[in-house]
């Protein structure tokens, strides 16, 4: 992991407005990023479960493929995302979420990415992820 | 809280009683046989590109998520308890910077079991998208 790329993930974790309301957060090791969304009470979309909103569990994977993208990108400017096709597996109940992505492809210009999520156990996981992303490098902008 | 948010009317089921709707400020707009339209005002906090002020795609995902569920949830008379089993977004365009989004969804066919819906959402103008999705649900998930 080379410093260019460890800053161009701070910059996406520590600029980007959505990231902090959510509460996310990642852990490297080597180059392998385990993003972590703390359990917090406005994430929550069924109070009767209760269980986070589908939506929040979307939005952290697809923000997590992001900050892996920024990591394998550190020059080009933030990926937009083309498509996400969500798979919901089991409900998430009101504790800390965890999320891993394998970036199967990283062409010129667009990155297939899969993700997925899991709370108590990986072996369970919560959520699932695959999606398209655009990349833009500066010569592009 | 849980017996309230049952007997609540459905507009206030959808915003207030659900906390992450509560949070991202959701409105509802319209709601009937199968439809349901909602919206989100564009706020600082929700910014995914600090460069321009477009809100977070996030955002879009799920508010979208959301109204599938209204549109669902506007076919029964009663709560219907929900699950979501996919949902497809496809992002037409980025949001114009500093614009909230609206979003309709329909359930275009509901059977005992599964509830198909498709959804449109824009900034501006109705006729001028930013993203179409397409997701599927799990009726009575428990029962």
């Amino acid at each position: 992991m080379d410093d260019a790329a460890i800053q161009a993930l701070d910059g996406f974790l520590q600029r980007v407005p959505y990231v902090r309301f959510l509460g996310m957060r990642v852990e490297l090791a080597g180059d392998e990023l385990t993003a972590v969304l703390p359990f917090a009470d406005h994430l929550v979309g069924n109070p009767t479960i209760p269980a986070l909103h589908g939506g929040v569990i979307g939005a952290f994977m697809e923000m997590t493929a992001l900050a892996q993208l920024s990591l394998s990108q550190p020059s080009g400017r933030a990926p937009k995302t083309i498509d996400i096709n969500i798979e919901y597996l089991r409900s998430a109940g009101p504790r800390d979420t965890f999320a891993r992505v394998v970036v199967r492809k990283l062409g010129r210009r667009v990155a297939n990415v899969q993700v997925e999520a899991w709370q108590e156990s990986r072996a369970k996981p919560v959520a699932g992820l695959t999606g398209h992303f655009l990349l833009r490098t500066e010569r592009q902008a | 809280m849980a017996e309230s948010y049952d007997n609540a009317p459905l507009a206030a089921r959808m915003t207030m009683f659900v906390p992450h709707a509560a949070a991202l400020g959701m409105t509802l707009v319209a709601i009937g046989g199968g439809k349901g339209t909602m919206s989100v005002d564009w706020r600082e906090e929700f910014v995914g590109d600090p460069d321009t002020g477009v809100i977070a795609s996030g955002v879009v995902t799920a508010l979208v998520d959301h109204t599938c569920g209204l549109a669902i949830n506007s076919a029964f008379d009663l709560p219907a308890p929900i699950a979501t089993l996919d949902l497809r977004i496809d992002y037409l365009r980025p949001a114009a910077p500093r614009a909230g989004v609206t979003c309709e969804a329909y359930g275009y066919k509901i059977t005992r079991s599964i509830g198909f819906v498709r959804a449109e959402a824009w900034d501006f103008d109705r006729a001028d998208l930013i993203a179409t999705a397409q997701a599927t649900f799990m009726l009575n998930p428990r029962g």
